[in-house]
């Protein structure tokens, strides 16, 4: 395959920068802010400056050497080397990467979505030669439901158990702000609660222009008060005995993991909301086949079964196997970052 | 139907066991006849479809998605149904679900070359939940953690009725039950079952604590039998005809036309089906070749003949002598087997013995001499009580044997373990080598569980599809009730009921069990 001017664990050869690289590099490309794409302790990072804000607000305003923040659609020259970044949907902020040199077009989705989401730019298709492309849910099984329709459960659910208060496990990052957006959408106005590790990536999403309504912390609130509410928190929170001063709370997870019943029930979650910001794998095949492709590069995820299903459309595909995502999403909904 | 499908996700994501209950009563309160009595046959396993069948599905879904696509996502999810379910790829439709009953009965009269296109039909939906609930409904396999007892318990939860009440009827009725559901509602009286077309529920026994029970028991209220090695059965005679019942009341009398068939007088007994040449037990390996199957051939017939080993008589001729204690069942019993000689009825010998000490030697010596596992120990004077009642009937077991067993593969589990390497197969020592010698799944705690699944993917040599060889560094002990001589595995030996005790993190596999250690565990049977 001679597209020799991206590598297999994405280094651009010729401006020696890589995308996403899980240990600190001199130069690097981040496509969104979560964890297991942005790390701290780059020497230089380019990124959407929504993308910036939040490394920031992780990790420090020293978590690199410098930042260069790029706007969306506008090219950045680097020798022979032309950068672009268009938005994913994933997250606020993230974004795929378009490189060109010599006239061949190389695109790196980066995490992305493309149904709608208030609180991220909409994903934009752009055309290539080369598609690197995650496959979170890079399996038929995967076929995300209408958000719109799995929150409306949580609001039924709501009304039933008035009660009960619902806790709702949400990566703290992108998750946590656009579960919230979803549930502003249901016309609700009522506070929600946010455990403590959601409050300020919430105040940064609002500061960046997402509105995300009245929002109180559930520390300190007594437990007959958080009865008939809605509560975000981590994932892990769930498990933990965070949620027992919750009363008799329904445990509800935000995740395309939840498809799978078994998966559910194994979490003990009681209301498995499937929302996801991921692909599922129709939205998948669909960026395949409109971008143009002739050469598919299959990362983070079920690699196997989207590279057999290319190649099975007659395109040139191949599994990535980047180290530090080997043991990713299998166990994201425990582990892992961005679902 | 759909009503039913949000039943069934509450049920199978409820943890809680009230709230199932609850939930369950409130459908039975409110949703019409015949629909609810249809649920409650799907829910407690009393429906099949004759052309309706897991393969069916199978096929309608592989003729819309790519076989290796459709077995990549079944290695991932791990159960057919959710598979299935999930991986439909058209959605696509307006028309609600037909009612419950409306689907069993297209189930039921759909022509078999229709079938296809029904279901695919009926799976175009947009809702996961109900194509999910439309796959259990049509494979039968719900794997959603409920158990027909829960669903009685909520029945009787619903109307006020004793459990026991509706047990006892519970057999003699067929789907959609509207003589059982008339009843719960108050408006017609008891359900007039015939006792001899209806199962009994068991008498069952608890485990023995040795130290906590033993010194409050007198022994001399207490008889004690052998602990038999098959499965527990209720023979019904009545009026020339033989019904038998496995413990959970399902009617096996087409896989043992042998014994049916060869029976005489009027009872309804409780005893254990064995197999074996003038009934002398074989192992439970030979039983289970009469077990697998529906219908027996001749030649099953003729290598493992089967036999009742009779305890206990539940009615004798048309009386009902369950209130009677047991020393007078069991003369009844015996009595009874002296007017009705037989050819495949044999009687329970009970055992002598002065003290639990006694008894506790007697119990070790049949395990080791004759493979025995363990005794019964049940109070002269108990009544015939279904259930599980406390403190009548006892079961004090062998102990189990244990070995350190080195791990060699490992499987991801299905259903609820589906994404983590939870069934194991392990091996001993032979000469350098390391044989397989059983499979076990994973019994532990999840954060033990979590360990584990890490250790495997971090230590994986080889991968076969959803089978990882792992480094052969990792001790297992591993618990079993016995070992066999087995010409199915290439090691010769097969453990019964093996289960893994502990993981040695810290032994190491050099000082595992070798093959000799298991064949001196072998019962002198």
């Amino acid at each position: 395959m001679a597209f020799p001017f991206v590598e297999r664990n994405l280094r651009i050869t010729p401006i020696d920068t890589f995308i996403d690289p899980p240990q600190p590099r001199a130069r690097a490309i981040i496509t969104h802010g979560h964890a297991d794409h942005a790390r701290s302790g780059h020497g230089a990072v380019l990124a959407t400056p929504d993308t910036i804000a939040i490394m920031k607000t992780r990790y420090g305003e020293t978590c690199a050497g410098a930042f260069q923040p790029l706007n969306f659609g506008e090219p950045l020259h680097i020798d022979d080397v032309t950068v672009t970044l268009y938005p994913a949907g994933h997250i606020l902020g993230s974004a795929q990467v378009l490189l060109e040199h010599k006239g061949r077009r190389i695109v790196v989705t980066g995490d992305y979505k493309r149904l709608p989401d208030r609180t991220a730019q909409p994903f934009e298709l752009v055309r290539c030669d080369l598609l690197v492309t995650e496959a979170t849910f890079g399996l038929p099984v995967f076929q995300h439901p209408d958000p719109a329709d799995e929150t409306r459960r949580l609001m039924r659910s709501l009304q039933r158990h008035g009660d009960r208060s619902h806790v709702i496990g949400c990566y703290a990052l992108g998750k946590a702000q656009r579960m919230i957006s979803l549930i502003r959408e249901q016309g609700c106005t009522d506070p929600i609660y946010l455990h403590g590790a959601m409050i300020r990536l919430c105040d940064l999403y609002e500061a960046l222009g997402v509105p995300l309504g009245v929002l109180k912390p559930a520390l300190g609130v007594a437990k007959g008060e958080l009865a008939g509410k809605i509560i975000i928190a981590p994932p892990s929170a769930l498990k933990d005995r965070w949620s027992r001063r919750l009363a008799d709370p329904v445990l509800a997870m935000a995740s395309g993991w939840m498809s799978v019943k078994q998966r559910a029930r194994q979490s003990l979650v009681e209301l498995p909301l499937v929302i996801s910001d991921h692909c599922d794998w129709n939205e998948l095949r669909q960026t395949i086949a409109e971008c143009g492709a002739e050469t598919i590069w299959v990362t983070h995820g079920r690699e196997d079964a989207l590279v057999y299903y290319c190649q099975a459309q007659g395109l040139i595909a191949e599994p990535l196997s980047i180290q530090a995502y080997e043991d990713g999403p299998e166990d994201a909904d425990d582990a892992g970052d961005g679902e | 139907m759909k009503r039913f499908a949000e039943l069934l996700e509450l049920l199978a994501l409820t943890p809680s066991r009230n709230r199932k209950i609850a939930a369950l009563a409130t459908y039975f309160r409110e949703v019409p006849d015949p629909d609810r009595g249809y649920a409650l046959a799907v829910l407690t396993g009393a429906l099949s479809f004759k052309n309706v069948k897991p393969a069916l599905l199978r096929d309608v879904v592989l003729e819309e998605v790519d076989p290796n696509l459709f077995a990549m996502s079944y290695d991932y999810v791990g159960d057919l149904g959710e598979t299935i379910a999930l991986i439909w790829p058209h959605q696509q439709s307006a028309e609600e679900l037909p009612s419950l009953t409306t689907l069993i009965e297209l189930f039921n009269t759909t022509p078999k070359p229709d079938l296809p296109r029904l279901i695919a039909s009926l799976l175009t939906r947009p809702s996961i939940a109900e194509r999910w609930a439309l796959v259990k409904l049509a494979t039968g396999a719900l794997r959603i953690g409920l158990s027909a007892r829960l669903a009685k318990t909520a029945l009787a939860e619903m109307s006020g009725r004793p459990l026991q009440d509706i047990e006892e009827v519970w057999h003699g009725l067929s789907p959609p039950y509207a003589a059982l559901f008339a009843w719960l509602d108050g408006t017609t009286g008891r359900p007039d079952i015939d006792h001899t077309a209806r199962f009994h529920p068991l008498m069952l026994s608890n485990p023995i604590d040795e130290e906590k029970d033993l010194a409050k028991l007198a022994p001399e209220d207490f008889a004690a039998e052998w602990k038999w090695d098959g499965i527990r059965v209720q023979l019904i005679l009545s009026e020339g005809r033989a019904s038998l019942f496995s413990r959970t009341g399902d009617d096996i009398a087409g896989a043992f036309p042998d014994i049916v068939d060869n029976v005489v007088g009027e009872a309804v007994l409780d005893g254990e089906l064995l197999v074996g040449r003038d009934r002398i037990p074989a192992t439970f390996n030979d039983l289970q070749q009469r077990l697998n199957r529906k219908v027996a051939t001749q030649k099953h017939l003729t290598s493992y003949p089967a036999f009742i080993r009779v305890y206990d008589m539940l009615f004798d001729g048309g009386d009902d002598i369950r209130a009677l204690p047991w020393r007078e069942r069991r003369q009844r019993l015996a009595a009874w087997l002296d007017r009705n000689p037989q050819s495949r009825l044999d009687l329970s010998d009970i055992i002598a013995f002065k003290d639990w000490d006694d008894l506790g030697r007697i119990r070790r010596q049949g395990a080791d001499e004759h493979g025995h596992e363990g005794v019964m120990l049940k109070q002269i004077t108990s009544p015939y009580v279904p259930g599980r009642p406390k403190g009548l009937w006892f079961k004090w077991k062998r102990d189990p044997n244990v070995l350190d067993a080195i791990l060699m593969y490992a499987q991801r589990g299905h259903g609820k373990r589906s994404s983590y390497y939870s069934d194991y197969t392990f091996g001993v020592w032979k000469d350098n080598e390391i044989v397989p010698i059983g499979k076990a799944y994973f019994g532990f705690t999840d954060e033990e569980l979590r360990r584990l699944d890490k250790w495997v993917r971090a230590n994986t040599v080889q991968a076969f599809g959803p089978v990882r060889e792992v480094r052969k560094e990792l001790v297992f002990e591993v618990a079993f009730d016995s070992a066999q001589e087995s010409k199915r595995h290439k090691s010769g030996v097969a453990l019964r009921f093996p289960r893994i005790s502990r993981i040695r993190w810290d032994k190491p596999a050099q000082e595992a069990a070798t093959l000799a250690d298991v064949r001196t565990l072998i019962a002198a049977t």
